[in-house]
């Protein structure tokens, strides 16, 4: 397949973009940037910036003295990773438990490529053996 | 008395539903007339049965019967009389009879206009629809009765959840129920071509109506509910991969595929394996989500497991359903015959593809879903799957499908040199790159994102535009390029709505995820701040009385562009049955886009906590969405036309 190198040279490319996109500099733009990548504990699948419960806006008020106290963003996040564990990231950290997670999505689109492939080439071939079975 | 008629109706409902599921089956296999045709009669009666219940159980809300149980729980007196109807299906038991009306609705629809359909394929097709809806009538009947009774009578009602009470809510659920039944009768279309071994390009042309009948309502439910979380939310977001969201989207994509694979299964009399495999595991997906969302193993396998019985039922039909149907696919799928050769660069290569990126698509997504459930189960330390996950895995498998969009409807069938292809798509691609380029210098901060969307969104729209056009030959001479318009099959109209609807709605996102603004501040009565070339004066807060509620008001005054001047008024609004508070958002529509104002708490120096946000050109995600099912819908007309030919000269179509 060619269009292999092309789809997985985009899939490489885009995490990048993403991330340069979030490096802000004004202490707003970070405090923001963080409260919409970590989740707020006691809600229902809310980040920190959108939701109004009270311990959202005590952490929010927190980030916000870490920022003005001059931690970095990683320092912050592993603030409250150490305090909250990994369930308050938004964004799962890649390690052994979440391998799956992150390589799930390469290894489908590989799988479907490769049911493809095969589909496609039976379409191919059967124009000289009429008897192929016909397997999904 | 009203909500014994309900049950029973509910009882007799499944008597007929297991008649409907067995009788027609045997008639199929005996090729009895006779037996096959109570199908058609028993679905109907089906369909009037649950019409009664879920009257009935209408009754009681409407009436405000809190002898039943389910309306004391989940209504009030004083509820506006559209949230005491809407309250029917804003709980378990009453949006279950919803989902068993509306498959029934559909099993009665394939019934009275599926006259086309060969009476053994379409006898199949509804008894599969009978045994599905037995299996849900079995599931509310011994599970979760609706009509259930309390003694002794509470005097009022226990309320419903206030973020529910919103005209969104009113539509939002009835039209995506009717997309995620309506993806049944693909399945049911599918287990009966199986067991009938008539799997041909006939079977697809007549299934493909029903998936995209199920594709506009899925598609107009999704949309309708992010429109819902956009307005009534008030955290300014229209997406948030919630896994309630995901139930729902997952469905859909394959459902996309399905649409796709089908028309390949049509043309070509191929792929149709893949087709059937997309027919079986889209609505098995549709039960899933159904799974997932009733037994509360969403939100944490706890609450699943405080209420067991009905998590056990479902996840055993829904093991039953799928594990049945894809063994029948084991079996009977090798036998079908592929008759369309093609090469790989072709449409049915393109549209294979298609089926791959949606397909990995969907995986993902239910992986996401899933992965926090089996976290939990395995006991491991509790992770959150949210946006930043999903957007990171998703965008690399929606950007080359979008680029799929443009191309295929340009490649010929069968066979199509590429370098002809790219030449066609010159004109597209000149446009992205002027988009790109426009958005590098007028863009106050273009970030990879947004120069990435907005290319895939000109290069789309002008791919199709120009496709379209090739097509329809546009000149002076109107009338010509009209009766050529109606000479296309409508498909290729419904298409090229559906795509351009697409690039719209990746403009909406693009611009509403890389160009909003937001301010968060105190504002104390007088303060202005400007937003969007726009001045907003905050004029102060009062107390106003709603039906069921009280609510504190904010006021802000927007003025411009020029004199033009308009109000906006975010409310807090808390609720007097249920003591519970929401957060009612302002939003001024405008061409460039929402600003969208919520009034926060007070401090103590009397200023408010506000927030005022401008999402650019947002409403392109549902003018985009509009124009989606308006191309689906479009796409459905074509079957009809033959139809109504055929009826009208029966000798001039030899069978």
């Amino acid at each position: 397949m060619k269009a292999v190198p092309g789809v997985i040279g985009i899939l490489l490319l885009l995490p990048a973009l993403a991330s340069h996109a979030r490096a802000a500099e004004d202490s707003d733009a970070r405090v923001r940037a963080l409260a919409e990548e970590l989740r707020c504990v006691v809600c229902q699948n809310q980040s920190l910036l959108d939701s109004d419960a009270d311990l959202a806006k005590d952490m929010r008020a927190l980030i916000r003295e870490r920022v003005d106290a001059g931690d970095t963003d990683e320092a912050i996040v592993a603030f409250l990773v150490e305090r909250y564990g990994d369930f308050i990231l938004l964004q799962p950290p890649f390690k052994p438990a979440t391998w799956i997670l992150w390589l799930g999505p390469l290894a489908f689109l590989v799988l479907a490529l490769a049911l493809a492939r095969t589909r496609l080439r039976r379409a191919r071939v059967s124009r000289a053996r009429t008897d192929d079975p016909d397997a999904p | 008395m009203t909500g014994e008629i309900g049950l029973f109706a509910l009882i007799l409902a499944f008597a007929v539903a297991l008649f409907q599921g067995t009788v027609p089956l045997v008639g199929a296999a005996r090729n009895d007339a006779a037996l096959m045709a109570v199908s058609d009669v028993s679905s109907v009666v089906l369909c009037a049965l649950v019409t009664v219940a879920i009257v009935m159980l209408g009754h009681g809300y409407v009436t405000s019967d809190f002898s039943l149980l389910n309306v004391w729980q989940n209504s009030h007196t004083l509820k506006p009389l559209l949230y005491k109807v809407s309250g029917v299906w804003g709980n378990h038991e009453g949006s279950l009879v919803l989902w068993v009306l509306i498959l029934a609705i559909y099993g009665a629809a394939l019934a009275v206009f599926g006259r086309q359909v060969p009476p053994a394929l379409r006898a199949r097709a509804l008894a599969i629809q009978g045994l599905i809806a037995a299996g849900f009538l079995a599931f509310s009947l011994f599970t979760s009765n609706p009509f259930a009774r309390i003694v002794p009578i509470p005097a009022e009602g226990m309320g419903l959840n206030p973020i529910l009470q919103d005209p969104g809510l009113a539509f939002h659920p009835p039209c995506l129920y009717m997309g995620y039944v309506g993806l049944s009768v693909a399945f049911s279309f599918g287990i009966a071509g199986l067991l009938g071994k008539e799997v041909d390009a006939t079977w697809a042309r007549l299934a493909r109506p029903w998936v995209l009948l199920a594709w506009c309502f899925l598609t107009a439910g999704i949309a309708l509910g992010s429109w819902w979380a956009y307005y009534e939310l008030g955290w300014g977001g229209w997406w948030f991969w919630d896994p309630v969201e995901n139930a729902s989207f997952i469905p859909w994509l394959i459902a996309t595929a399905l649409l796709h694979s089908l028309r390949v299964a049509e043309k070509r009399d191929t792929l149709k394996a893949w087709t059937l495999l997309l027919c079986i595991t889209g609505f098995s997906l549709s039960l899933l989500g159904t799974f997932l969302v009733r037994s509360g193993a969403i939100t944490s396998v706890h609450t699943f497991a405080s209420d067991p019985a009905r998590g056990i039922f479902i996840l055993a039909f829904l093991a039953v359903v799928t594990g049945g149907a894809f063994a029948l696919f084991a079996v009977r799928a090798p036998r079908i015959r592929a008759e369309g050769l093609f090469e790989p660069v072709s449409r049915e290569g393109a549209l294979l593809l298609n089926n791959v990126f949606f397909g990995a698509a969907a995986a993902t997504v239910l992986l996401g879903t899933l992965y926090p459930i089996f976290m939990e189960v395995a006991g491991s330390p509790p992770v959150s799957v949210g946006p930043p996950y999903y957007n990171s895995v998703f965008l690399p498998l929606a950007m080359p499908a979008l680029v799929l969009a443009a191309l295929g409807p340009a490649i010929p069938w069968r066979r199509a040199d590429l370098p002809g292809v790219l030449h066609r798509m010159r004109f597209a691609a000149a446009c992205a790159l002027g988009v790109v380029v426009l958005t590098a210098f007028l863009h106050r901060d273009p970030g990879p994102l947004a120069l990435a969307g907005y290319g895939l969104a000109a290069f789309l729209a002008a791919g199709t535009l120009r496709n379209w056009l090739t097509r329809l030959r546009p000149g002076l001479d109107l009338a010509r390029v009209l009766r050529r318009a109606r000479g296309l099959p409508a498909s290729a109209h419904g298409m090229a709505l559906a795509h351009l609807g697409v690039a719209v709605m990746v403009v909406g996102v693009t611009a509403s995820s890389t160009g909003r603004v937001d301010l968060e501040q105190v504002m104390h009565p007088g303060d202005t701040l400007s937003l969007a070339g726009r001045t907003i004066e905050f004029l102060g807060v009062e107390n106003i009385e709603g039906p069921n509620y009280t609510a504190l008001q904010g006021r802000f005054l927007v003025t411009g562009p020029g004199a033009h001047t308009s109000m906006l008024w975010p409310e807090r609004r808390a609720y007097l049955a249920s003591g519970t508070a929401t957060t009612e958002a302002a939003i001024l529509e405008t061409f460039a886009g929402d600003i969208y104002v919520v009034l926060g708490d007070p401090v103590a120096d009397g200023g408010w906590g506000t927030r005022l946000t401008f999402n650019p050109l947002i409403w392109w995600i549902w003018g985009g969405a509009f124009l989606g099912v308006l191309g689906g819908a479009v796409s459905i007309a074509e079957r009809a036309r033959p139809r109504r030919a055929r009826l009208r000269s029966p000798a001039a179509q030899p069978a």
